[in-house]
């Protein structure tokens, strides 16, 4: 039996199967990634009908139907040679001194641009990772760069700059300063703040749980209101801080809370074997935390970090609450101006605004990928 | 040994006393749970001490008291001269002094092989980069891993990395090493440079402390060979005489399990 079922040669060889199907090249790239299956083909159908909807009325809207310019609202009101009127950009040009500014005075504004500049400057040398010199960097950005600018934004009258008061202050000014001060200071404070919840001393643990519970138990708005509304109720007027100044310490506390948690759960993925061995080679506590724990805890935090960064940079729109007139406050003024009354300028108005959030938040995405990949070095095998 | 290319202003001090680590009635609980019972030791200048034991016996837990990276709770532990307190100052120096070598290598993956070895000097010794850089690449040298000083830790063999990890506690000039199962986490290809390391280093004289299963290693190198079960130090012998013909019943069990 066994010599029967050998008995079979096979003397031609079995005719060459067909290639695989081209994967290089466009169309081996569409086959590959959008219509690889079933359910493939259909999300793309799908996606692509979403774009058709979505897409052109966008673009007429935002660009083949705009009014680009214009003095009043005349010009952006539907007319009979053309009834429908798309993006009023005229009213926003018009009026974008004002979501500048804010009621900055006018022959002043020109400290604003100087503050832009000086920190965008400072920006740029600390986020460019490979930039000559970034301790002087630091030293710039962190201290000299925020005298200069409240000796520049308020004024000192001394060198011959008028007082400006805060309540002055306006538009994407007030909305970059309220950010800045918040992502500058919450993340020194939440790193001590993480550092304090997990400290051996009691008291310490105790004084962070207690501040971190307390301010995210407590939404920002109320924290606002607290500290416009009831400080200078248990203080005396002359010691009262100044209204922004109060919002900013409020901002920067609130999100320094939640810095805090992000910063923890980094602190708590780092192997016990690394505090071990820092110990062991002799490196005090704080050498311990500044070279070893938080380079890597911050690292692996980074999208957790930049997330609660964009979360605050949209929360300082909530400072209008307390008469704060930041950037979103001065559209929502502007478009009621009986002057651009059409019934396009809300919306034009608030997709102002969206494009403006927009380019900053996915600023600060891309930038936190590059950072990551820069500093996966590590993880090289 | 290449001893002499390391300016004389680096190297170690020598000990102070005879005495390198003193352990009188050392006693730790986890909890409930005794850890170490009444530990003895005393280990002169320049002696190397194996410690076996079956797993769960306290002999890491021993160690690991010598550099305060474990608290005992009753007794003394005095390492050259030096009796560890909750004196921060004094728990600081003796760790200055004290080298360990980790199961795990436990070397930090953010920094470079090269930057690993000079942390310590520079910020514990306040040494200037240049002269800790100088030091690093001597030592790996020694180790014989010049090559990788600017590769990150994580492109290195486990051995290599053991290594590495070597040499990071000699660069800080200890008057006594500790190692704590350093071979145990490695392929078995790679015990062999790893314990190659060790016995230079025994050779050059270092006081050490090995907590180990490589029997072979305890034989050529070890001046005395500890062995631990639940939390006491059963038999301590010179290895002939540990081998040959041990006392305990223990003893007898646990040779005849790991001697083949």
């Amino acid at each position: 039996m066994a010599n029967a079922a050998a008995a079979f040669v096979r003397t031609t060889p079995i005719p060459a199967m067909p290639p695989p199907r081209a994967l290089s090249g466009a169309l081996g790239w569409a086959r590959d990634n959008l219509f690889s299956s079933p359910l493939n083909i259909a999300l793309t159908v799908a996606s692509a009908l979403l774009v058709a909807w979505i897409v052109p009325p966008l673009a007429k809207f935002l660009i083949i139907d705009a009014v680009w310019d214009g003095a009043s609202r005349v010009d952006c009101l539907p007319r009979a040679e053309r009834p429908e009127v798309g993006a009023c950009w005229a009213f926003v040009i018009d009026r974008i001194n004002f979501f500048t500014y804010g009621f900055y005075p006018i022959e002043e504004r020109w400290r604003v641009d100087v503050f832009f500049a000086l920190l965008a400057f400072g920006v740029g040398w600390m986020a460019w990772l490979d930039a000559p010199r970034r301790d002087l960097g630091a030293f710039y950005f962190f201290i000299l760069m925020p005298l200069a600018s409240v000796v520049l934004l308020l004024g000192f009258p001394a060198i011959g700059l008028s007082r400006v008061s805060t309540s002055q202050w306006g538009g994407v000014l007030v909305t970059i300063v309220v950010a800045a001060v918040g992502i500058v200071a919450s993340l020194p404070l939440g790193v001590l703040l993480a550092l304090g919840r997990r400290s051996r001393m009691p008291a310490v643990r105790l004084f962070s749980v207690i501040f971190i519970e307390f301010v995210r138990g407590v939404p920002l708005i109320t924290v606002l209101f607290m500290a416009s509304v009831m400080l200078p109720l248990f203080v005396p007027d002359t010691w009262s801080p100044d209204k922004l100044l109060r919002a900013l310490v409020g901002v920067a506390l609130f999100s320094a809370a939640y810095m805090a948690e992000v910063v923890r759960a980094g602190l708590q993925a780092i192997p016990k074997g690394q505090y071990e061995a820092a110990m062991a080679v002799g490196l005090s506590y704080w050498q311990s935390m500044r070279q070893i724990v938080l380079p890597q805890a911050l690292r692996i935090t980074i999208p957790n970090i930049v997330n609660s960064t964009v979360a605050l940079f949209k929360d300082t729109t909530l400072v209008f609450v307390v008469g704060i007139f930041d950037f979103l406050r001065t559209i929502e003024a502007a478009r009621v101006d009986p002057n651009w009354a059409t019934p396009v300028t809300s919306t034009t108005g608030y997709a102002f605004a969206a494009i403006f959030y927009l380019i900053f938040c996915y600023g600060l995405s891309r930038y936190s990928r590059m950072v990551e990949a820069r500093l996966a070095a590590g993880d090289r095998r | 040994m290449v001893e002499q290319s390391v300016p004389s202003r680096l190297k170690p001090a020598p000990l102070k006393t005879d005495v390198a680590v003193e352990l009188v009635g050392v006693h730790k609980w986890y909890g409930d749970f005794h850890v170490l019972r009444d530990i003895n030791l005393h280990v002169t200048k320049g002696e190397r001490i194996v410690i076996c034991g079956p797993s769960g016996s306290g002999k890491s837990t021993m160690i690991r008291c010598i550099n305060r990276l474990e608290e005992h709770q009753q007794g003394r532990v005095v390492v050259d001269g030096t009796e560890l307190t909750n004196d921060v100052k004094k728990i600081d120096e003796v760790r200055r002094d004290v080298g360990m070598v980790f199961q795990h290598f436990n070397l930090f993956p953010h920094l470079t092989v090269l930057e690993n070895l000079t942390l310590a000097p520079i910020w514990v010794r306040k040494m200037p980069k240049k002269d800790a850089d100088e030091i690093g690449m001597h030592y790996l040298k020694r180790v014989k891993i010049p090559e990788q000083a600017h590769k990150f830790p994580g492109q290195l063999s486990g051995g290599q990395q053991q290594r590495v990890a070597i040499a990071r506690a000699l660069c800080m000039n200890p008057k006594i090493m500790l190692f704590d199962e350093p071979t145990s986490a490695l392929d078995p290809e790679m015990v062999k440079e790893v314990l190659d390391t060790m016995v230079q280093l025994a050779q050059d004289g270092m006081t050490m402390l090995v907590v180990t299963h490589e029997m072979g290693f305890a034989r050529q190198v070890a001046n005395r060979i500890v062995f631990m079960d639940e939390g006491q130090i059963v038999e301590m012998n010179e290895p002939k005489a540990f081998f040959d013909n041990p006392q305990h019943e223990r003893t007898k069990l646990f040779l005849s399990q790991i001697l083949h």
